[in-house]
């Protein structure tokens, strides 16, 4: 298994070669998607994509925490923290089990 | 907000795209980001999050209802993480 990092550059590149947009209105809709998802989870909706998975807002109550270096106690304030839940689709491709 | 309705914003905002259009790069989107996480690639994009793929051993697991031992095979799965400014953002901070 390589190391290989992808980023938007690369994700533009696919639709690129996919549907005949130029490069710069490719590089456009990436960054659309991502902030139309974005604003979505911070109005405080959850972010649901068929066959890929779903972004889900989780509120953490406040708690004391302890820095595990020094042992000392630190009040953790109440968060809101994103989990995503990847589809069975994705867990199948990426288990590295059966098919692919 | 699911599949559809992303696809509809976007088809809003470029209305010189046949929505098909957009479907198939909504589509070519999620798609990338699966192919990359099959081939145990990581996925950075800045400001949002990242999604990279871990190795879980394997081990024996328990059939909840009989009680009985079973091997669970090794397996990648696919992570999540959250980007600094969305997390920033999700605790009004940005």
């Amino acid at each position: 298994m390589s190391e290989k990092t992808l980023t938007r550059v690369d994700l533009s590149e696919a639709i690129f070669n996919e549907v005949g947009l130029s490069r710069n209105e490719s590089a456009a809709l990436v960054q659309s998607v991502l902030q139309h998802m974005s604003d979505a989870l911070v109005s405080g909706e959850n972010v649901k994509i068929s066959s890929f998975g779903t972004f889900s807002l989780r509120d953490k109550n406040a708690r004391v925490g302890r820095n595990p270096k020094t042992g000392e106690e630190v009040p953790i304030s109440p968060r809101r923290v994103l989990t995503f839940r990847p589809s069975n689709l994705m867990k199948d491709r990426v288990s590295g089990q059966s098919q692919d | 907000m699911i599949r559809s309705e992303l696809v509809q914003k976007i088809a809003d905002e470029n209305p010189q795209l046949f929505q098909r259009d957009v479907e198939r790069i909504v589509n070519t989107l999620f798609e990338e980001i699966i192919n990359a996480l099959a081939d145990g690639d990581r996925v950075e994009l800045r400001g949002f999050g990242a999604f990279s793929v871990k190795q879980r051993d394997a081990r024996i697991g328990r059939n909840p209802r009989s009680g009985e031992s079973v091997e669970v095979e090794a397996k990648n799965v696919p992570f999540f993480k959250t980007g600094k400014l969305l997390r920033d953002r999700l605790n009004g901070k940005a």
